[in-house]
């Protein structure tokens, strides 16, 4: 028996702990392609729950299904299926098969929304899935240490698929992407996880923005792709021996515009990374606004505030062929006579003691010291050792502001 | 009250006192004379012991003075050239000295009184003039009653009313039975109050007497003939 | 000496130059935290202040108080007072009154800005402390160089020569070192060079309370596992304590040994 409205050929099925159905399998058992599957608020101890047809999986007021940490929770094995409103707990830990709470199989169009995962081993996963939707989900995480730790959303092999409106906490990496393209991620806050707030890897022509990367073990890494589009992110508090508010690894073709890079040990470190826009972006209070690893060619810097870094730029190596443009630097000490809000001398963004501190890392101790501030003024007034043609030849005497609204 | 023996003392290659013998009874005025450079306020440091000898030792009233401090609440002292801290009233000068030395009975206020002190005891010692520091530094030199009295170059600086007064305030202490150890470059002060000098020449004693025992060794009639008589003979 | 050194303190207190430096720092304080508003900028700021200038004003004031007060102390050296005392009693008196000068100065606009509700209060105690613990350190060396030579324009060379050396000259052999033995491991020549040099020691201490550490990369977590240690902050304080007690204990040597 069952107890439920038709609504054209779709069925409802409810499903409580005193229902006839007391089990979601149970309910999904019962269901046929486009039902909706309704929970009741209650607790349901359930793991592997295998959606095989086109449903709808919805909770009302939040139905907890606890893992009691005996393995994966849900698992999407059919195209068009939306699980909607669940607090998923307890997903079991292992060291030899990666564990979620919401799996997804191989399949199109599905959407995962309004879940709240706690407890998790692996948060929600998709695995070579396309043309779906991750919205509005909140992961918290007490990950511990890398090796027992996943990651909050993790997309393997997929395609244009939106990940919008999450919140990662806690977990190894918050967002996860490997050889996934087409990708939109938007509007997420992903904090305090143990390694990457967002961390990607040969995935291309992906956007992402609006997102807020907060105190993440060691910020966001973006590795070996192209045509990626950041726009409008917030990468912040990312302090550490070895962090940064984003890491770019073998990263070509990129547009990296009106993102705020506030009081990160790096703001941006770059390795092997061409032809990147980098434009009106805020570097604030960074150790290092930006730190170079490697060639770097024809990347440029242009419009962008550089307010109160220690040091603005550092590299190793040459930086070639790379413009800088138009930005704001705090630490820029020249003067504008003739009142076009552009500094009349060139502003060289390059540090001697940085120089030297790539070289030799312990003469870092010898930060803010009075001698190192004398080198510098005289490396500046007569370069020597820093490349003499980087510089920023129309520095604003003002910084600009950027309407991030 | 003061017997020196056998004292030595050499700045860097400078030899300045070649072994001074010298002993001083209690009671009278007694003027330690000789030409500049000739130790005599090396040796006057050494009593008071500002200067530590190489060797030779220092006794006052029969005590050592080696590695002991409390002797000097038994000397008065004027230094030859007065400089306090700028920033100190008068007033407050004196009262340090007093409470630096724990004494109790004290005559500061007779002593301003003898040199018209009153309208700079509010002020402070940066806007004195040499003549009135100098009064000042005669006020803290006799404002207490101790049995020694050192004085350097006393009458620099003074007008001759407070010189006469300071003549005065010397034979008053006198007569209580003191002892006033003088260096004064003015000869015809030195006469008028010594009872006897010591005359140093290349650090050692030369002569000690009374000024008519000069007198009659360099067969001279007055007093500063005789002192340039010693002076013409060792030069010669 | 408690006396002397009262007297001493009073005097300075009292001396135009104190007020200028309490005016000063009082200046300092207020426009960085009223016309910056922005707290942590202004104890960076404070702290390259701090490591210094308070290390060359306490050199400067310790000779120049020295010698001004010459006469003075010939003064004292009559009266019935240890000599020790009267030596010991005017160097503390210096190094307190500009200690004050400092914290009191400094300590103001803080307060008024709210620092005890603030989380920076820790660093802005070191801060403080270091400071004091630097004036004491540099006037007690002055106190030496000035003890020891009795011509006042050398003396005042030496003086500046130290605090240049302490000040800038150590870090470019330092860093000169550092480059020169690069291919050694040079954590633990990195920590004894900044713990031998009272200047590296607070800039270091103030520079890891700040947060930079993290700038630090590598090298910073080594010493932050040091300093952060209770070892490593007991071994600092009492490596800036030596370095208080030291030249006191020579100014009270050559006070006992030294003509008048």
């Amino acid at each position: 028996m069952f107890l439920g409205t038709f609504t054209g050929f779709a069925k409802t099925i409810t499903v409580c702990n005193s229902c006839p159905i007391k089990t979601i399998q149970g309910g999904i058992a019962q269901a046929s392609e486009g039902d909706t599957v309704l929970v009741k608020k209650g607790i349901y101890n359930e793991v592997n729950i295998i959606i095989d047809k086109a449903i709808t999986l919805l909770g009302e007021d939040m139905p907890t299904i606890d893992g009691e940490d005996r393995g994966e929770i849900i698992k999407i094995v059919s195209n068009n299926v939306t699980v909607d409103g669940f607090k998923i707990i307890n997903v079991g830990t292992s060291y030899t098969s990666d564990y979620a709470a919401v799996r997804v199989i191989k399949q199109d169009g599905f959407l995962i929304q309004n879940l709240e995962l706690e407890k998790l081993f692996f948060g929600i996963y998709l695995e070579k899935s396309n043309n779906g939707k991750v919205l509005n989900n909140k992961i918290r995480g007490d990950a511990v240490n890398e090796y027992n730790s996943g990651n909050g959303i993790q997309l393997w092999y997929c395609k244009g698929v939106e990940v919008r409106g999450n919140t990662v906490e806690n977990v190894r990496d918050g967002i996860y992407l490997e050889f996934s393209d087409n990708i939109i991620i938007s509007h997420n806050l992903s904090k305090n996880n143990l390694r990457y707030g967002l961390h990607f890897m040969f995935s291309n022509n992906d956007v992402y923005e609006y997102n807020i990367f907060e105190n993440n073990g060691a910020g966001v890494a973006v590795m070996f792709s192209k045509f990626i589009e950041m726009h409008y992110n917030i990468f912040k508090e990312n302090w550490g021996t070895a962090s940064f508010g984003i890491l770019l690894k073998e990263i070509n073709d990129a547009n990296i515009t009106n993102n705020v890079f506030k009081e990160n040990t790096i703001g941006i470190n770059i390795e092997g990374s061409n032809r990147i826009n980098y434009e009106n972006n805020d570097f604030t209070s960074n150790g290092y606004a930006i730190k170079v690893k490697g060639a770097c060619y024809n990347n440029q810097f242009i419009n962008n505030n550089f307010r109160y870094n220690s040091f603005d730029i550092t590299y190793n190596g040459r930086l070639n062929s790379n413009k800088f443009d138009n930005n704001y630097w705090s630490n820029y000490t020249g003067y504008d006579l003739d009142k076009n809000g552009i500094g009349d001398v060139p502003y060289r963004p390059v540090k001697l003691f940085t120089y030297i501190v790539n070289r030799t890392p312990e003469t870092i101790i010898l930060l803010r010291s009075l001698f190192i501030d004398i080198i510098d003024f005289s490396e500046k007034v007569s370069p020597v050792f820093t490349p003499d043609d980087l510089m920023d030849i129309n520095p604003r005497m003002k910084p600009i502001n950027h309407d991030r609204s | 009250m003061i017997e020196v023996k056998n004292l030595y003392k050499k700045f860097g290659k400078n030899e300045v006192l070649k072994g001074i013998d010298l002993a001083i009874e209690r009671g009278g005025i007694f003027s330690v004379l000789g030409p500049n450079g000739s130790g005599k306020t090396t040796l006057i440091k050494c009593i008071l012991g500002m200067v530590l000898p190489d060797s030779g030792e220092i006794f006052i009233d029969e005590k050592p003075l080696k590695n002991n401090f409390k002797y000097r609440n038994e000397i008065d002292y004027l230094p030859q050239i007065a400089n306090f801290p700028g920033n100190l009233k008068v007033s407050e000068l004196i009262a340090m000295i007093k409470d630096l030395r724990d004494a109790k009975a004290t005559k500061d206020e007779e002593l301003i009184e003898l040199f018209k002190l009153q309208p700079f005891l509010n002020k402070k010692l940066a806007n004195l003039s040499g003549g009135t520091k100098q009064k000042v530094n005669l006020v803290l030199a006799f404002m207490f009653d101790s049995p020694l009295i050192i004085l350097d170059e006393p009458t620099s600086g003074l007008d001759p009313i407070s010189h006469l007064r300071l003549k005065n305030l010397i034979f008053s202490e006198k007569e209580k039975g003191k002892t006033i150890l003088v260096t004064s470059h003015i000869l015809s002060f030195v006469e008028e109050i010594a009872d006897e000098i010591v005359f140093i020449l290349e650090g050692k004693i030369y002569f000690k007497g009374t000024i008519p025992e000069l007198k009659s060794k360099t067969e001279q009639l007055d007093f500063e003939h005789a002192i340039a008589s010693i002076l013409s003979a060792s030069y010669a | 000496m408690l006396k002397i050194l009262k007297y001493s303190f009073y005097d300075l207190v009292r001396s135009r130059w104190s007020y200028v430096y309490f005016l000063f720092y009082l200046l300092l304080g207020v426009v960085l935290l009223f016309l910056n508003n922005d707290l942590s900028k202004a104890v960076i700021t404070l702290m390259n202040v701090i490591i210094i200038l308070v290390p060359l004003i306490g050199t400067i004031f310790g000779v120049m108080y020295y010698y001004d007060s010459r006469e003075f102390t010939e003064l004292l050296l009559a009266q019935p007072v240890k000599r020790s005392s009267i030596f010991l009693g005017q160097y503390f008196g210096v190094a307190t009154s500009l200690a004050m000068s400092l914290v009191i100065g400094l300590g103001l606009p803080f307060v008024f800005y709210g620092i005890f509700n603030s989380s920076a209060i820790w660093d802005f105690s070191l801060l403080l402390v270091t400071g004091a613990f630097l004036t004491f350190i540099f006037t007690a060396l002055a106190f030496v160089i000035a003890l020891s030579n009795e011509n006042k324009i050398k003396g005042f060379g030496y003086a500046i020569l130290l605090w240049l050396f302490m000040a800038v000259i150590y870090d470019g052999i330092f860093l000169m070192s550092l480059l020169y033995f690069e291919d050694y491991p040079l954590d633990k020549f990195s920590l004894a060079a900044t713990m031998l040099n009272p200047v590296d020691l607070s800039r270091v201490l103030i520079l890891l309370k700040l947060d930079i550490s993290a700038l630090l990369g590598y090298t910073g977590a080594v010493f932050q596992k040091f300093f952060g240690t209770n070892f490593g902050l007991i071994l600092s304080s009492a490596m800036l304590a030596v370095w208080v007690i030291v030249p006191t204990f020579f100014i009270w040597r050559i006070a006992k040994r030294k003509d008048f």
